[in-house]
C-alpha cells in the first residue's frame, strides 16, 4: 500500500496525476454553502441543547446518605427523566445531584425514588435552583476572546503571507468549519457542555493551523507566478494543493485516530458524557477543518487573487499563449497533453556536493 | 543549492535537548524532595474533586461580631436573601477573576437558590486561596481619632488611673506607615489618650471635618472602644464593616501567623492596637491599580518588607490629596489615617507630607503571598456584598477516575494506531515519528507537572482533550517535514541535501503555523476566564513543546540518520527509498542517471528501450521523472520542427 501511496504522492508532486480542485471551485463553493445552510437549519430546528452549566437547573441535596454511589444516583434520575445527564457530586455525608430544570410535576416522584434508592427519608432530600457555572460573563469573555482571535489571525496571516486574500479565505473556511461542526452537534442532539465549547475552540485553532500549512505551500508555489508564462496562478495553486494532499491525509489520519478512539469509547461507554462531547466536537471539526483547507480555503483564495489586475492580465496572457501553441500545426497528442499538464518544474540545478559520486578508494 | 555555511552539529543539539529534559525532571525531583511538588500533574475539579464553599451574603452595615449573630435560633445561618441578581453576578465575576489570577486552577462558580454563591475549588486549596475567594476586600481610608493598646480599659473612670498597658507605646512595630517615621513618640500618643472627652455633653451639631473627634466620639463609641478586647480572636476576624458616615471602632489586623496564645501579649505591647476612626474619606473603589512588591526605600533602593502599592483614579487622587493636606498640621494621633480592610486596620500611617499624586504604599504585616493576595483582591474590586462562609465541604470528582482512565486508554489505543499508521507510511522512519511523539509526551508531562507545582496548573478533562489534539498538531510537524524531504528526493536530491533543503522549507511552514496557534493561545488566555483560559494555556504549552521537539529532536535526529547507510542509500525499508516514492529515475551524478531494476516505467516512454543502468543523460537538464515533465518552449519548437521535417521530408 505504501508503494502505491508513495507513487501516488510522487504523481501528485510531479503533476502526472492532478485533481482539478481549484478549477472545479464553484462546485466546492456550492457544496460549502449547502452544508453551511443545512447546519444553520439544524441550529434553528432541533437547535442546541444547553447543558446545566449554561442554563442552570435543579439541584437535589441528599443528606445522611450512608453509601453514596454516583451510578445509583444517575440511574435513578434516568428512570424518572430519561435523556437527562445528571451531574452527581459526593460530599462528606451529602450527595448533590444536579440536572437541568425538571418539571414541577416530576419532582415528587424523583424525591420518592431517590429516598427509596438511598434508604433515607424524603425529609432528607431538599431541592433548589442553581445558577449556571458558565454564566453570561464567561460567555461574553469567550466571545470577546474569539473576536480578538479572529482579528489577530487576520493580521498575522496578512503580514506573513503579505496579502489579505489568504487571511480572508482562511477566515471564511474557519467560519464554515465552525458552523458545520456546531450544526452536526445540534443534529446529534447531545447537550452542549463547557467541554463542547472547548472542543469548538480547539477547532478554531486547528482549522487555522491546517490552512496555514496548505497556504504556505501555495505561497511558495505561486511566488514567481508573474515572472513566468507557463502556468496561471490558479494552476500553480492547484498544484500546491495536490502536492500537500498526502500531508493533509496523513495528518488528518494521525490526528483523528486518537480522537476517534475516544469518541468510540465515549459513545459506547455509559456516563462518559464530557469525554464524548469533547471527542465529537473535535472529530467532526478536525475532519472538516482539513477538508475545508483544501477544498474551500485555497479555491477561495484563488478566486480572490484572480480579481487582482496583474493576476488577471497574466492569466489571460498565459491562456492565450497556450491556445496559440496548441493551435500550432503538427503537434502530436502527447505534445498537447504536455501543454496542458501542470507539474513541478525540475530545473537542472546543482544537487549539492553530496549528490556527487564518491571518490573511489584505491 | 549552496552548501550550508554553518557547520551542522546535530549531536550537540540533541545533547542540549537531553540536558533540558533532564533539568526539567531534576527540578521536579528536587521539588518532590525538598518541597511539596508531586510526581504527577495535579488534576482539576472535574477529575479530582475538591473543596466546595457555599457563601451567603450578609448585610454590609450589619454589626455582627461573632458567629452567634449570624445564626438564628435554630442554628441556621441568617443570610440576606433579597440580593439583586446583578450583585450576585458581579460578585461571581469578581471571585472568578480573583481565582483565575492566582493561577490556572479552573474554579466552578455558580449561584444557588438565587442568593448564595457556590465556589468549587480543585484539590485542597490553601488558606490564602480560600480567603481570596470569600473576602469582600472592602478597603476604606478613615482618619484616626483615637488610638489605644489592644486590651480593654477595665476601670470605667480611667482619668485618675491609667491602666499600665496604656503607658506603653501605642506605636507598635506593625503599624508604621510609609509616610511616617518622624517625631511622633509613643508616649506622646498615649498621653493624649485617656484625656479626650469621654462623656462630652456638648456635642456639636455638625462635624467640622472628618477628624472632628468632638463630634464623632459619642459616649457610646467611647464605651465600645473601652470595652473592645483586641486579644480575642473573634474580634480579629474582620468582615464587620462600619457605616461610612459614622465613627468606627476596630482593632489592628493581627500578624498573619500569630497564634491565639500570643494575641494577649501582642495586644499588651500595642502590636495590636485599637482605634476610633472617623468616617470614610476615600473608598476602595477609587483604587485604579494595586500591585505588590518589596518596599522602596527613601534612597531608591529596595527594602526587605512586602508592601502593596496603590494608585488612585482621579477622584481618589484628589480626595487623598485633600485628606493628607488636612491631616498634616494635626497632632498625633489625629495626623494618622487608618487603612481599613474588611473592618480591620491594616496600617495607620501618619502623614508627613501632602500626597498629590495619588500613590500610596501600604506596609503591614505582609509576606509575599499575603501582599499578592491583597493586591489581587483590590485589583478586581471589592465584592458588592459581604459574604459569610456557610459551609466548606470536600466534594468528589464529577467525572470520576473512571472517565479519565477510559479517556487515557482510548487515547493510548489511538496512539497505537498512530504508530501502526506511521510504520505503514514511513517504514523505519516511522520510528522517528514515534520517538519524537514519545519525547514530546515526556516533555509535556514534565512541564505540566512542574507547572502544577509552581503555577497552580491543573489538568481538567478538557485539558486532556487538548493534549490529545496536540498529538495531531505535533505529528503534523513531522509529517510536513518528512513530506518535504520526500519532495526533495523526488527532485533528485541525495538524502543529505534533501534533508537540509527540505528542512529549510518545512521550518518556515512549521514556524508560521505554530506561531499562529501560539499567539492565538495567548490572546485567548489573556481575554477569557475559567475553563477557556485553561484550554488556551494547554494549547500554548503544547505548541511550544512541539517547536522544541521538532527543532531539538526530530531535525537533528534526521540529520544523524541521513548519514547512516541504511537511509542514505535508500533501503526499501527506510521510508526514504526514492524508488518507493515513485521516482523512476535517480540522478547519480556526473551526468548519469540510475534507474531501479523493477521500474514502473510508463510504456510509451520514448527512451524505454535503452539499458536500465547507465543511461546517458539527455541533452537537456531535466533529470528525474523526465518521461513526462512538461516541455519547454524550445523543446516544443524543436519537436514541431522535427515533425515537420518527418512529415514533409524536406526543409525550407
Amino acid at each position: 500500500m505504501a508503494q502505491g501511496f508513495g507513487a501516488w504522492g510522487n504523481d501528485l508532486y510531479t503533476g502526472r496525476r492532478s485533481y482539478q480542485i481549484v478549477a472545479r471551485r464553484w462546485w466546492w463553493f456550492g457544496l460549502g454553502v449547502l452544508t453551511t445552510l443545512i447546519a444553520v437549519g439544524l441550529l434553528v430546528k432541533p437547535g442546541l441543547t444547553p447543558g446545566i452549566e449554561f442554563s442552570g437547573g435543579t439541584q437535589f441535596t441528599l443528606n445522611n446518605v450512608k453509601d453514596p454511589s454516583q451510578d445509583l444516583a444517575t440511574s435513578t434520575v434516568l428512570a424518572v427523566a430519561p435523556g437527562e445527564s445528571p451531574k452527581v457530586v459526593v460530599g462528606q455525608s451529602k450527595m448533590r445531584i444536579q440536572m437541568s430544570e425538571l418539571p414541577q410535576s416530576d419532582v415528587p416522584e424523583l424525591v420518592t425514588r431517590l429516598a427509596e434508592a438511598f434508604d433515607i427519608t424524603e425529609a432528607d432530600i431538599s431541592h433548589t435552583f442553581i445558577g449556571p457555572t458558565w454564566g453570561a460573563d464567561v460567555s461574553r469573555k469567550t466571545i470577546t476572546g474569539i473576536g480578538w482571535f479572529l482579528v489577530f489571525v487576520l493580521i498575522v496571516m496578512t503580514v506573513y503571507f503579505r496579502n489579505w486574500q489568504m487571511a480572508v479565505a482562511a477566515l471564511v473556511a474557519l467560519l464554515h468549519d465552525l458552523v458545520v461542526t456546531v450544526g452536526v452537534y445540534a443534529a446529534v442532539g447531545w447537550e452542549v457542555t463547557p467541554a463542547t465549547v472547548i472542543g469548538f475552540l480547539t477547532i478554531l485553532g486547528y482549522s487555522v493551523y491546517d490552512t496555514v500549512v496548505v497556504f504556505d505551500k501555495v505561497r511558495e508555489n505561486t511566488a514567481d507566478t508573474l515572472s513566468q508564462m507557463r502556468y496561471t496562478y490558479a494552476e500553480k495553486a492547484n498544484l500546491a494543493v495536490n502536492q500537500t494532499l498526502v500531508r493533509s491525509i496523513n495528518t488528518s489520519v494521525v490526528a483523528l485516530l486518537p480522537v476517534g478512539a475516544i469518541l468510540v469509547v465515549g459513545a459506547f461507554v455509559q456516563h462518559a458524557g464530557t469525554l464524548r462531547d469533547l471527542a465529537l466536537a473535535l472529530f467532526v471539526g478536525m475532519a472538516i477543518g482539513t477538508v475545508s483547507s483544501v477544498f474551500l480555503a485555497t479555491p477561495m483564495e484563488v478566486t480572490l487573487r484572480e480579481l487582482e489586475r496583474p493576476i488577471k492580465a497574466h492569466t489571460r496572457k498565459v491562456l492565450a499563449a497556450r491556445a496559440k501553441a496548441a493551435a500550432a500545426p503538427g503537434l502530436s497528442e502527447e505534445d498537447q497533453k504536455a501543454l496542458a499538464k501542470v507539474g513541478q518544474l525540475q530545473p537542472g540545478a546543482h544537487q549539492g556536493q553530496a549528490a556527487q559520486p564518491r571518490r573511489k578508494k584505491r | 543549492m549552496a552548501p550550508p555555511v554553518r557547520r551542522q552539529r546535530p549531536v550537540r543539539t540533541l545533547l542540549f535537548l537531553g540536558v533540558a529534559v533532564f533539568a526539567l525532571f531534576a527540578a521536579i525531583g528536587s521539588g518532590v524532595i525538598w518541597s511539596d511538588a508531586t510526581t504527577t500533574p495535579k488534576l482539576a475539579l472535574d477529575l479530582e474533586g475538591g473543596t466546595e464553599l457555599i457563601l451567603c451574603p450578609v448585610p454590609i452595615a450589619d454589626t455582627v461580631t461573632s458567629d452567634a449573630d449570624l445564626t438564628d435560633d435554630t442554628g441556621e445561618v441568617r443570610c440576606q436573601t433579597n440580593i439583586s441578581s446583578d450583585d450576585i453576578n458581579q460578585a461571581i465575576a469578581i471571585i472568578r477573576q480573583r481565582v483565575d489570577a492566582s493561577g490556572v486552577a479552573e474554579a466552578e462558580i455558580s449561584s444557588q437558590g438565587g442568593y448564595m454563591i457556590v465556589v468549587g475549588l480543585p484539590g485542597e486549596p490553601k488558606p490564602e486561596t480560600l480567603e481570596l475567594v470569600s473576602r469582600s476586600a472592602m478597603m476604606e481610608f478613615r482618619p484616626v481619632l483615637l488610638v489605644g493598646t489592644g486590651l480593654p480599659v477595665k476601670t470605667e473612670p480611667p482619668a485618675e488611673d491609667p491602666t499600665p498597658e496604656e503607658g506603653t507605646p501605642t506605636e507598635g512595630a506593625g503599624e508604621e506607615g510609609t509616610t511616617e517615621g518622624t517625631d511622633q513618640t509613643g508616649e506622646e500618643a498615649a498621653a493624649a489618650e485617656p484625656e479626650p472627652e469621654p462623656t462630652d455633653p456638648a456635642r456639636p451639631d455638625k462635624p467640622s471635618s472628618a477628624s472632628d473627634a468632638a463630634y464623632y466620639i459619642t459616649p457610646a463609641v467611647q464605651k465600645e472602644f473601652d470595652e473592645l478586647d483586641c486579644s480575642k480572636r473573634e474580634n480579629l476576624t474582620g468582615g464587620r464593616i462600619g457605616k461610612p458616615d459614622e465613627a468606627f471602632v476596630t482593632c489592628d489586623l493581627p500578624p498573619k501567623n500569630a497564634k491565639d496564645s500570643d494575641l494577649a501579649a501582642l495586644a499588651t505591647t500595642g502590636e495590636i492596637g485599637k482605634y476610633i476612626l472617623g468616617p470614610v474619606e476615600v473608598e476602595g473603589a477609587q483604587i485604579s491599580k494595586a500591585s505588590s512588591g518589596l518596599e522602596t526605600l527613601q534612597g531608591g533602593g529596595v527594602g526587605t518588607r512586602w508592601v502593596v502599592n496603590l494608585e488612585f483614579n482621579s477622584t481618589g487622587t484628589k480626595q487623598f490629596g485633600d485628606v493628607s493636606k488636612r491631616l498634616l498640621p494635626m497632632t498625633s494621633p489625629q495626623n494618622r489615617f487608618g487603612i481599613v480592610l474588611d473592618g480591620m486596620v491594616v496600617s495607620a500611617p501618619s502623614i508627613n507630607a501632602v500626597i498629590p499624586d495619588g500613590r500610596a504604599e501600604i506596609s503591614g504585616s505582609f509576606d509575599r503571598t499575603s501582599a499578592a493576595t491583597l493586591a489581587q483582591q483590590l485589583n478586581f474590586g471589592s465584592l458588592p456584598v459581604n459574604f459569610q462562609k456557610l459551609s466548606e465541604d470536600r466534594i468528589s470528582a464529577t467525572l470520576g477516575s473512571e472517565q479519565l482512565q477510559k479517556g487515557l486508554m482510548a487515547g493510548l489505543f489511538g496512539l497505537l494506531l498512530v504508530v501502526v499508521y506511521s510504520f505503514a507510511q514511513y517504514r523505519v522512519l516511522g520510528l522517528l515519528t514515534v520517538g519524537s511523539l514519545g519525547i514530546a509526551a515526556v516533555t509535556t508531562y514534565g512541564v505540566v507537572t512542574l507547572l502544577s507545582w509552581s503555577y497552580g496548573y491543573r489538568l481538567s478533562l478538557a485539558g486532556v482533550g487538548g493534549l490529545i489534539v496536540a498529538i495531531g498538531i505535533t505529528a503534523d510537524s513531522f509529517i510536513v517535514y518528512f513530506e518535504r524531504i520526500r519532495d526533495e528526493l523526488r527532485d533528485g536530491r541525495a538524502l543529505g541535501a534533501a534533508v537540509e533543503h527540505g528542512w529549510s522549507r518545512a521550518k518556515r511552514t512549521i514556524l508560521a503555523s505554530d506561531a499562529v496557534n501560539f499567539l492565538a493561545a495567548i490572546v485567548l488566555y489573556v481575554v477569557s476566564v475559567g475553563g477557556v483560559r485553561g484550554f488556551a494555556f494547554t494549547l500554548g504549552l503544547t505548541t511550544l513543546v512541539d517547536l522544541v521537539i521538532v527543532f531539538g529532536f526530530t531535525h537533528p535526529m534526521m540529520q544523524v540518520l541521513a548519514k547512516r547507510r541504511f537511509f542514505a542509500e535508500g533501503h526499501p525499508w527506510s521510508g526514504l527509498d526514492p524508488r518507493r516514492l515513485g521516482v523512476s529515475a535517480h540522478y547519480a551524478g556526473r551526468g548519469r542517471i540510475s534507474r531501479p531494476k523493477a521500474d514502473r516505467v510508463v510504456s510509451d516512454e520514448p527512451d524505454d528501450d535503452v539499458p536500465e543502468d547507465d543511461v546517458p543523460a539527455p541533452s537537456y537538464a531535466r533529470v528525474p521523472g523526465s518521461d513526462d515533465a512538461p516541455m519547454t518552449i524550445a523543446e516544443r519548437r524543436a519537436a514541431a520542427r522535427k515533425k515537420a521535417v518527418a512529415d514533409e521530408g524536406s526543409v525550407d
